[in-house]
């Protein structure tokens, strides 16, 4: 069980912390600095914080035993003199990293490696807690790569890592858009996973074409990782394959459009999102902030409001801005308006921490 | 030699004190004083290094012409001012 909870904003990273009298914001760092992302390396407590400054570009932070020091960047590769790629408006794209938008920890037998998703679409593996980073060049060079689009941002963004429990070799990343790609030799070799979902927003040639899909969020079920759950633009999928096949989610109340997902740890079929209104409406259905909740495998769904607000609501909850504690009980989500819930009973009653915050990232719960 | 001097508002993130550095290019002086301060490089160029998106670099008034290659041609009196441009808010 999590007591304290990372929280990334527009305006530094917050550290939330559960105390006698609840969840309460215990510290600030990075204070005034837009925080897109932190991770919490449970295999030997490290931290890390991942800062766009802007003008100065991305920036990586790891935790020392006083603070936290800068650590490397992942850096694109030098552009080959005379290569020519545009991007999808036809201007010059640049090879550099424009945002952070994963960080995954390795497996548990591998102390040091780390994952690292940017856009505009490079994976990086760091063997070495992020002192260095090596782009996989097998998925950068990869021909299909090129035809990866901006989703929700102007540049593709690989958001999604999901490292194999079983076997750290095996890994999946999904990207927006660009759908899921698969590696079972480290990143040496890549292939696209992902048939079944369906992508509406691209002639019908496309729709089923899995390097069309918009994936906004992909996670696996640490206990049974042949379950995936996909958080999708055109609505919710979910896998028993390991990813290569999904099935659509239909009917789901107030609406299937959302970008988080979050997977109980143990329990492959219970699942949590927060819905939406699709496309230029992104706010939620009739101002009313719901999460819902799958038990079994998406057959139902349970609509959790109580301690949200009921109406006029307008937050957005972004992909990486659900989190879930290794439990299974606790949640926690923040939004584009700066607020902050957190449940202890999978969602049944939410408490708010806080409604102050600066427009929220991430939530990632720390241990 | 010239002169470079940089932005007070990135010094929070990495002491960028003003350098009196050999150079026959705005590249050359800011390689010299990369070499001294490598954290540096990365805030002010980008992965293939040419200037960053919303950074600006000035050689004595004028705003320097060529971001990517940083050829501009400097003299042993020229300052090179690193700002940050507004257009990154």
């Amino acid at each position: 069980m999590s007591d304290t909870l990372f929280v990334s904003t527009r305006k530094g990273l917050f550290t939330i912390a559960r105390g006698a009298s609840g969840w309460a914001i215990l510290n600030v760092d990075f204070q005034g600095d837009n925080v897109s992302l932190t991770l919490s390396d449970r295999r030997d407590g490290r931290h890390y914080a991942a800062l766009d400054h802007g003008h100065f570009g991305v920036k990586v932070h790891r935790s020392t035993a006083s603070g936290w020091e800068e650590i490397a960047t992942p850096a694109y590769p030098p552009k080959p003199e005379g290569y020519e790629e545009n991007d999808m408006w036809g201007r010059p794209l640049d090879w550099s990293t424009a945002r952070i938008w994963a960080l995954e920890a390795g497996g548990v037998d591998e102390p040091g490696v780390l994952w690292c998703g940017t856009m505009p679409g490079g994976l990086f593996r760091s063997s070495d807690h992020g002192q260095s980073w090596e782009m996989r060049r097998s998925l950068w060079d990869h021909p299909k790569r090129r035809q990866w689009m901006g989703g929700g941002a102007d540049l593709p963004g690989l958001h999604s890592i999901c490292v194999d429990p079983r076997d750290p070799r095996r890994v999946w990343i999904a990207v927006s858009t660009g759908g899921i790609w698969f590696t079972e030799d480290a990143g040496a070799t890549w292939a696209q996973r992902g048939e079944g979902m369906r992508a509406d927003h691209v002639p019908p040639e496309l729709t089923h074409d899995p390097i069309a899909q918009d994936v906004h969020c992909l996670v696996q079920c640490p206990a049974a990782p042949a379950r995936m759950w996909v958080q999708h633009h055109n609505g919710i999928f979910v896998s028993s394959d390991e990813g290569k096949t999904f099935t659509e989610l239909t009917g789901v109340r107030p609406s299937v459009f959302g970008f988080p997902v979050a997977v109980h740890p143990r329990s492959p079929d219970t699942a949590w999102f927060v819905p939406g209104i699709k496309d230029e409406k992104r706010i939620p259905v009739d101002g009313r902030l719901v999460v819902t909740r799958t038990r079994d495998g998406g057959r139902s769904f349970d609509v959790l409001g109580k301690g949200l607000p009921s109406t006029h609501a307008y937050d957005v909850v972004y992909r990486h801005a659900l989190a879930i504690d290794s439990t299974g009980d606790r949640l926690a989500f923040g939004s584009t308006t700066g607020n902050l819930w957190v449940t202890e009973d999978q969602g049944d009653s939410w408490n708010c921490v806080s409604n102050t915050l600066p427009p929220i990232h991430a939530v990632r719960f720390t241990g | 030699m010239p002169t470079v001097t940089f932005t007070a508002n990135i010094q929070r993130h990495v002491p960028c004190p003003n350098s009196v550095v050999p150079g026959r290019t705005v590249r050359e002086a800011l390689d010299a004083v990369f070499a001294g301060n490598p954290r540096a490089r990365g805030y002010v160029l980008d992965d293939q290094g040419s200037l960053r998106k919303h950074m600006a670099i000035y050689l004595d008034a004028e705003i320097i012409l060529d971001r990517v290659r940083l050829s501009d041609p400097v003299t042993d009196t020229s300052t090179i001012h690193v700002f940050q441009a507004l257009s990154g808010g």
